[in-house]
């Protein structure tokens, strides 16, 4: 067959943003998180048209693209699932007003936790907010969904959530792509009664709220998003999103289909049409029963999540086996001998001296019989918590170390549990809602310690600028943040900056904060190892040595500098003595401090 | 329904799999085929294990597949085939680069790296092990080693009518064209003879 050869191939990520550029879409802000971050990387490439910005956090991006839809833009916020619980308090107020230019927000769930801390679906906050919900399910939908988005967005009057799995955002099809539509600023014009939300203008628009769903209901019926496939009727499937994929790949033209793209409201008449006129009816969804719920509520009897899984993503082996109880035939094989292959930190990442060290002092502390607790964060020092540093407890979601830290200390102290609290967030963690935690710390008078672990860039979600890089998405010079400053700002008399790869520096800085019966901060600073380092940087963050080598006259083979967990040192188990792979060592010196005998030494690189 | 060609690319953060599947996926998009591709990203900078699938035909409606579904499984490492060899189809191809890398656990020496890794495969299923590392080096650079492992694909896939040789000039760097082409061409030459 041969196609147009206008069809590109390109991500879910990459055809959204295209499509919201082609709507005249003028205004972008995010918080990146997997699995949305290259919508705004994407779009950020228009740099003639489209302002695109990284906010602090979600609740700002979205916030920033409220103000730039009733400044009179087309604007669009995008952020994993979990950025929409940060987001939620202006996206359903905003639901109230409705939007002067148009304004989608991306919700880009991930089934399976591939990178995230828990499996929400999203799909329920259409209806909680009460907005219109689109769900593409391959890259030319969510191209030609994102325009539409913004007609229905101004046409309503009402903000859009569009809803996207990492499947559909992470997986790249072919999209024919047409023009930017040039859409002029509509005038800002103050309107109290519809853009200030105080009790009696609320009061009046919560009514205007529900007559806005009764239009989009209507809506519902007829968008072309919502769409029948009529083949074989003995059976009909009800899908949305990557299932419909999954659905076809499973039953072909064996069944008949009502594939869903406009999932709220959803059409009522369309479904008991569809449903009248085929055999069995199978519904087949990702995650929650969101449809099944809604199709049982209207009296009609289905087949769903008492046979496909609700938790974790599907796939069209897994469907299979649900409805039509098909194995595929496979090579069996005894996979066991195969060990994990987890993620580790890097070579040369300058969180593992930190949480070295910090593994150190608290194995210190346990001798002492005081006891501890490390709240974690999210992000790559998350990993921190792995064996063999195995430096944390706790890690509940962005932001939270210092506040959750703070809750537990307090509870410590008072019940004299003799117990101390050491929080670590990241920088972007710190800008993103690790402030206000550390200003209850401050408020609420706890000893709590904070470690800000500054690698200056955004790591886990791959390199992103930040408040304090000095730079902005679309590479604009700015402002640099200082933490050490907004620390002491708010409050936090001892502060101390470290290098993290001086483990004598990070123990001293430890140790003088348990002696404290203050809050604490200390900021770590070293560049991410994969960070392109900017001219400065390069003077400020010599690296220690090319590399490292293990004097093998030496080495006792007493295995500690396997402690630091680091990727480029193995332990040769015939011989008993460890190894450093010259190529992946970075020249990072931890193990070389780690090490009693002075058996690891410097060395040169061996060029490849 | 079914002429549907699934290919499955694994191995280990950093190794390259990516590029592999984007000149792949181009040159299946303009060879006229329906292309679906499909990564996860996440934690592939970390050294953790990578997966990409990518599958072509007349109409592709999955991006992915499940157990039992690869044609052809393209293994980067030695290892990693085998921890996705449930994936493969029992009439499929692997193509296994003869090479170890070592996970956290087997470093940490917890755990060994496991032992005939090429053999328990050529028991099992259709296998070619290639030295692509050790090529690549002799070809001047040993991270040319996907582009070996993509020559082998080729051929393996029954791809050679494709013109792959200008999709990998136009998706490498300049100064690393020959050097691909090179060891692509290379590639090739393994499963021919
Ligand atoms: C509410 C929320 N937004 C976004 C994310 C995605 N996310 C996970 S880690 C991370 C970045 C952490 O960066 P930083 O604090 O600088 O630490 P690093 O990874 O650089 O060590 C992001 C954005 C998330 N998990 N939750």
């Amino acid at each position: 067959m041969i196609r147009s050869n206008s069809a590109l191939l390109m991500s879910g990520n990459e055809a959204a943003a295209r499509g919201a550029y082609d709507a005249g879409v003028s205004f972008a802000a995010a918080y990146p998180g997997t699995p949305s971050t290259e919508i705004l990387e994407s779009i950020a490439l228009y740099k003639d048209d489209v302002m695109a910005e990284w906010a602090p956090n979600e609740k700002v991006a979205l916030e920033s693209a409220i103000g730039a839809s009733i400044a009179g833009a087309r604007a669009l916020s995008a952020m994993k699932m979990v950025g929409v619980n940060v987001a939620a308090d202006p996206l359903f107020s905003y639901a109230y007003c409705g939007v002067n230019g148009g304004l989608v927000l991306v919700s880009a769930d991930d089934p399976s936790l591939h990178s995230s801390q828990n499996e929400q679906d999203n799909r329920f906050y259409a209806p909680f907010a009460k907005i219109p919900m689109l769900e593409p399910s391959d890259s030319q939908e969510c191209y030609e969904m994102m325009r539409s988005a913004y007609a229905i967005s101004e046409s309503f009057d009402t903000p859009v959530l569009f809803r996207m799995t990492t499947r559909v955002c992470h997986s790249k099809s072919l999209v024919t792509p047409s023009r930017r539509s040039e859409v002029p600023l509509r005038p800002y014009v103050k309107n109290l009664d519809k853009f200030d939300l105080v009790p009696a203008v609320s009061r009046r628009l919560r009514l205007e709220l529900e007559a806005r769903m009764e239009k989009l209901a209507e809506f519902s019926e007829t968008c072309d998003f919502n769409r029948t496939e009529w083949h074989d009727r003995t059976i009909g499937v009800v899908t949305s999103g990557i299932a419909y994929q999954y659905a076809r790949e499973v039953f072909g033209d064996g069944a008949s289909y009502l594939k869903l793209g406009f999932t709220n409201p959803l059409p009522k008449k369309l479904i008991a049409d569809f449903a009248s006129k085929v055999g069995t009816l199978y519904v087949i969804e990702e995650l929650e029963p969101y449809l099944e719920n809604h199709i049982r509520r209207l009296g009609i009897t289905c087949i769903g999540k008492e046979k496909i899984p609700a938790v974790y993503e599907l796939n069209p082996d897994i469907v299979a086996r649900a409805l039509l109880g098909t194995e595929p035939p496979v090579i069996s094989c005894d996979t066991s001998v195969v060990p994990p292959r987890p993620p580790v930190l890097c070579a040369g990442c300058p969180h593992r001296g930190f949480f070295a060290e910090l593994g150190k002092i608290t194995t210190r502390l346990d001798a002492k019989r005081q006891k501890y607790m490390i709240a974690g964060d999210i992000g790559c020092y998350g990993l921190g918590g792995a064996d063999p540093l195995n430096a944390m407890d706790l890690c509940i979601c962005m932001g939270s170390a210092p506040s959750v830290g703070h809750g537990a200390q307090k509870v410590f102290n008072k019940f004299d549990a003799n117990t101390r609290v050491i929080a670590t967030l990241g920088d972007s963690t710190f800008f993103h809602t690790g402030i206000p935690a550390l200003i209850d710390i401050v408020y609420n008078r706890s000893n709590t310690i904070t470690c800000i672990l500054d690698n200056r860039i955004t790591g886990m979600t791959g390199q992103q600028d930040n408040p304090h890089t000095g730079f902005t998405l679309q590479g604009e010079p700015t402002k640099e943040l200082s933490i050490e400053a907004v620390v002491r700002a708010v409050g936090v008399d001892h502060v101390r900056v470290i290098n993290p790869m001086r483990l004598e520096e990070v123990d001293e800085a430890l140790e003088e904060a348990l002696r404290l019966d203050e809050p604490s901060v200390i900021i770590t600073r070293w560049p991410c190892v994969l960070k392109k380092k900017t001219e400065e940087e390069k003077v400020e963050f010599r690296p220690y040595a090319e590399c490292f080598r293990i004097d093998a006259e030496v080495c006792n083979g007493c295995g500690l500098c396997m402690q630091v967990g680091c990727p480029a040192i193995s332990l040769d188990r015939a011989t008993g003595r460890t190894r450093i792979d010259p190529i992946a060592c970075n020249g990072c010196s931890v193990c070389e401090q780690t090490c009693n005998f002075g058996a690891i030494i410097r060395a040169e690189r061996q060029h490849a | 329904m079914r002429e549907v060609t699934n290919v499955m690319l694994v191995g280990v953060g950093g190794q390259g799999t990516i590029l592999v599947s984007s000149v792949l996926s181009k040159g299946l998009v303009a060879a006229g085929h329906d292309v679906k591709m499909s990564e996860v990203h996440g934690m592939a900078q970390r050294g953790g294990s990578v997966t990409t699938q990518v599958r072509f035909g007349e109409k592709v409606h999955s991006p992915i597949i499940g157990r039992g579904g690869a044609d052809v499984l393209v293994s980067f490492e030695a290892m990693e085939a085998l921890r996705w060899i449930e994936f493969v189809k029992p009439t499929g191809k692997v193509i296994v680069n003869d090479q170890q890398i070592p996970s956290a656990p087997i470093l940490a020496g917890r755990r060994d790296y496991p032992v005939g890794v090429i053999d328990m495969l050529k028991s099992k299923v259709t296998t070619t092990a290639i030295k692509a590392t050790d090529i690549a080096t002799q070809l001047g650079n040993p991270r040319a080693m996907n582009m070996v492992l993509f020559g082998a694909l080729v051929e393996a896939a029954g791809l050679g009518d494709v013109e792959w040789e200008p999709i990998i000039a136009s998706t490498v760097k300049a100064a690393f064209v020959a050097l691909n082409v090179n060891a692509y061409r290379a590639g090739r030459r393994l499963m021919v003879h």
